[in-house]
Parts: C-alpha cells; sequence; structure tokens
C-alpha cells in the first residue's frame, strides 16, 4: 500500500539485525535485536496482519527477549568481555563464514527471482520448485510425521522435567541452620 | 478531509495531554489521599489544597543536576527511562474513552495494550542493567522476573472478557457490556487483573524492584533529576491506564446514566486510581518468594478455572 514505509522498515530492520551480529557489547546486541523484531512486527501490520503483529511483539519481544536480557544481566559482563569481543570480530574470523554465507544469499536471490520469472512465463522455469506452504507443512506434520512430532514432544517433556530436576534444591542436613524457617 | 485530521489530532493531543497531565497530579493527589488516611494534612502549603506542589515538585526536578554515573553504560542509561513513557502514551491509543473520543480504533486493541505493558518491562531491566550498580541489578533482576511471571495470568484473565464479548476491539468489548457490567459475571478475571495490573506496575504493596528498605531504591537508584521524574511519572502513567483498562474491560467504559459518557468514564477511572493508593496506604509489603508462589500457586490456577469455566458456560448457553 505504501511501499515507502515498507522499506524503511525493512530497512530498519536489516540494520538493527546487522548491528546485532556487529554489535560488542551482548546487551547492546539484544538491544537491537529487539528493535528487529519490533520492525518486523511493524512489516506484519503493513501487510495486513495485525494479529501477527501483536503476537510478535508480546511473545518475542516482551516475553522471549526480556529472559534473554535477564540472563545475560546476570552475567554481568564488564569490559572484559568487550575486548574479547573485539578481539573475535577481527576479519580473518569473519571473511570466511562471511563468503559461504555470501554463496547462499547469491542462491537464494537467483532462485527467488526464477520463481518470479516463471510464473510470468506459465511455470516454465519453475518445473522443479514446489512451493510447501505453512497448511502443507501442518497437514504433514500431524498425519505422516505424527509419530515424530509425538518423540519430540516427549524429548522436550524430558528436558523440561531434567531441567526443573537440575535446578532443584536438595534438602540438607543444615536447612534449619541457614535457613529461617 | 481536513475536520476528520482536526478531530482525530485533537483526540491525540488531548487524550495524550490529559493522562500526562493527571499522572503529574497524581503525586500530588496520592500525598493528600495517604495523609488523610494517615491522619495528618499531606502536602497542603503551595497553592489552593497545596494543588500546586505539582509544579514545586517539577521546578525542583528540572533544576536538579542531571548526574549519570562515570560507570554507568551510557546509551542504555538515557534510553532506560523513555520507554516507561512511550510504551504507557502508546497504550493509551487504543483506550476508548467515549464514543466519539480516543485515539484510534484497532482491532487487536486488547494485545496491542498487552505489547505495551511487556514493553514496559524493559525500562526497569536496562535502567538496572546500565546503572551497574548492585542494588539497581538487583532491583532489575526482581522486576524482570515479577513481571514477566505476572504478564502471563494477566492476559489469560482478559480471555474470559474476550469470550464473552467476541473481539479484542476494546469498543466491541464497551458495547457488548451494554446489557450488564462484566464485572459480575467475570469477578475472578477482574480480581486477577488488577492484582497482575499492580504487579505491571509494581506499585506498592509489589514494588520490590523498588524495595527502599533493602535497596536504596532498587532500580533507579542511581538516577536523579528528569530522568528519575519519567520513572516516576511512567509509574503513575501505567496506574491510570491499568485502571482505564479495568474501567473500560469489566466496568462498562462510558456506559451510564444521566451524565455525559466522558465524565462516567473519569469517574469510574479515578475511583480505580484511588481504591490504588488505598491499597497502598493498607497493605503491607510481601516478601518476594511469597510474590512468585502467591502468583504461580494462586493465581495462575484461578485464571485457568476462570478461562474453563467462562468457556463452559459460553458453551452451554449456546
Amino acid at each position: 500500500m505504501y511501499p515507502v514505509y515498507f522499506y524503511l522498515t525493512a530497512a530498519v530492520a536489516v540494520v538493527a539485525t546487522a548491528m546485532v551480529i556487529f554489535s560488542r557489547n551482548a546487551v547492546h546486541a539484544l538491544l537491537h535485536l529487539i528493535v528487529s523484531l519490533l520492525a518486523v512486527a511493524v512489516i506484519f501490520f503493513q501487510l495486513g496482519a495485525p494479529l501477527a503483529a501483536a503476537l510478535e511483539v508480546i511473545v518475542y519481544a516482551g516475553a522471549i527477549m526480556v529472559l534473554m536480557v535477564f540472563v545475560i544481566m546476570m552475567l554481568n559482563q564488564g569490559d572484559a568481555a568487550v575486548a574479547q569481543e573485539s578481539t573475535w570480530l577481527q576479519p580473518g574470523s569473519w571473511v570466511g563464514p562471511g563468503i559461504l554465507s555470501g554463496i547462499l544469499l547469491v542462491q537464494l536471490v537467483l532462485m527467488l527471482m526464477l520463481a518470479g520469472q516463471g510464473t510470468a512465463a506459465n511455470g516454465a522455469g519453475t518445473a522443479e520448485i514446489s512451493y510447501v506452504g505453512a497448511r502443507e507443512v501442518g497437514i504433514s506434520l500431524f498425519s505422516r510425521y505424527l509419530l515424530a512430532v509425538e518423540l519430540a514432544s516427549m524429548l522436550l517433556l524430558a528436558g523440561l522435567v531434567g531441567a526443573f530436576h537440575l535446578a532443584r534444591q536438595k534438602p540438607t542436613a543444615d536447612m534449619g541452620a541457614s535457613h529461617d524457617e | 478531509m481536513s475536520t476528520t485530521v482536526w478531530v482525530s489530532l485533537a483526540n491525540i493531543f488531548g487524550v495524550l495531554g490529559a493522562a500526562v497531565l493527571l499522572a503529574a497530579l497524581l503525586t500530588w493527589g496520592e500525598r493528600r489521599l495517604l495523609g488523610f488516611w494517615q491522619d495528618r494534612p499531606g502536602p497542603n502549603r503551595v497553592g489552593p489544597f497545596g494543588l500546586f506542589q505539582v509544579v514545586a515538585d517539577m521546578i525542583k526536578l528540572f533544576f536538579k543536576e542531571d548526574f549519570i554515573p562515570r560507570f554507568a553504560d551510557r546509551p542504555v542509561f538515557i534510553l532506560a527511562p523513555t520507554i516507561v513513557m512511550a510504551s504507557m502514551l502508546l497504550g493509551f491509543a487504543v483506550i476508548p474513552v467515549a464514543p466519539m473520543v480516543g485515539v484510534i480504533d484497532l482491532n487487536v486493541g486488547l494485545l496491542f495494550f498487552l505489547a505495551m505493558s511487556s514493553m514496559a518491562v524493559y525500562s526497569v531491566i536496562l535502567g538496572a542493567y546500565a546503572s551497574n550498580n548492585k542494588y539497581a541489578l538487583l532491583g532489575g533482576l526482581r522486576a524482570a522476573a515479577q513481571t514477566v511471571s505476572y504478564e502471563v495470568f494477566m492476559g489469560l484473565s482478559l480471555m474470559g472478557v474476550v469470550m464473552m464479548a467476541g473481539s479484542f476491539n476494546l469498543r466491541e468489548i464497551v458495547l457488548a457490556q451494554q446489557g450488564g457490567w462484566f464485572i459480575l459475571p467475570q469477578a475472578i478475571g477482574f480480581l486477577v487483573f488488577f492484582i497482575a495490573g499492580i504487579a505491571e506496575s509494581h506499585r506498592l504493596p509489589f514494588d520490590l524492584p523498588e524495595a527502599e528498605h533493602e535497596l536504596t531504591a532498587g532500580f533507579h537508584t542511581e538516577y536523579s533529576s528528569m530522568k528519575f521524574g519519567m520513572f516516576f511519572v511512567g509509574e503513575y502513567l501505567s496506574v491510570i491506564l491499568i485502571s482505564a483498562l479495568v474501567t473500560t474491560l469489566f466496568l462498562g467504559g462510558w456506559l451510564g446514566p444521566w451524565l455525559p459518557p466522558v465524565v462516567w468514564f473519569f469517574l469510574k477511572t479515578g475511583f480505580l486510581v484511588m481504591i490504588f493508593v488505598l491499597l497502598r496506604a493498607a497493605i503491607p509489603r510481601p516478601r518476594y518468594d511469597q510474590l512468585m508462589q502467591f502468583g504461580w500457586k494462586i493465581m495462575l490456577p484461578l485464571a485457568l478455572a476462570n478461562l474453563l469455566a467462562t468457556g463452559g458456560v459460553l458453551l452451554w448457553l449456546g
């Protein structure tokens, strides 16, 4: 509807995401990630999906990121961590992965362009590219791969129970002495 | 065309201006009410009824040194107080004050409010982190745990209302209460939401993030001058916002006989704000672990049971 607004928001999202990677301070990186999530929510809103936008802000920016900031804050990394991060951000360490992901990006862009041309030329160029939408994913997850989904959920439950067990305080002999109850 | 633009501009500046003005007035109103309940006059010297105390406080805040500690994380330190102000004022945008008064009529209005209230948490957490002070950090940790836990059933407690009204749109929720306010069928939802609202705005008795008897001033220990003022006004804004939302969701919003709709809305909201102050005067602060246990072991099951019962009854009635 308003392409200018869309591109502006998309630019905010891209710049913020880049800052997540290049930021040397962990908390600043997280703040940029929050901005990026908010920008994605605004894009959802502009594309006419207000529910997805609201859920994006409530769930991702409002709950999950709060917990991540919480954990980073508890670690309380000071200037030492920033200095360490700067040594890790030397060109030698990011050129290799950068080139490899660049190849992937070029491939993705080419695919998207080919798919666009294919629909214009009545499906001629997209013989081998088939589009799998959310509905197909949902149907196949809950019919053909139902067993795998249930197994994964049991695995997650086991992880949850394990985390609870590890984090639980064991009653010790001197509990009465150390606690006020 | 131009008249609609003027009307919406008037709405925007009217609603947001009124919100900020009322929040400032509340700093005086709260102290007067507390004084009344504690058998003392409260601030009554400056101007009629001490009303200009607000102005005196503002002058004091403006002229104090705006100090940023050398060990603080400077950009985050400056950013933190603005978040609570901004998110709370944005939250006011969806509040339907009266049939023609209100900034925006959003289809997902209720979710928008929840999103803004979850954004406001960052203000406290980031303020605490950026201060680089152990008391502030402890306050921030408490605030994060408290708000994240209480947010869970804050959302759940509202779903009963949403089911009865069949909409997330706040105007439609108000109109759905023409047959009767939702506080009667949703009494449990009202209680849970109100308590969660107190915890979200971290007011006494749930002000453990800034508990002054053990954490000096909690997350805003290092803040002074207008930055502290923004935290302060943000807290009062959130009190008013929660009250306005309870009015909208459970007390029939602007609906009421004889008086004009705006007056009804302000009367109901003002009454709820007074309850906030009364709670502060009446109830002592719980311990931190008691607060968390109360949230997870009592409020969450209550909210879920309320949801189940509401869904069952609605299905039964068809």
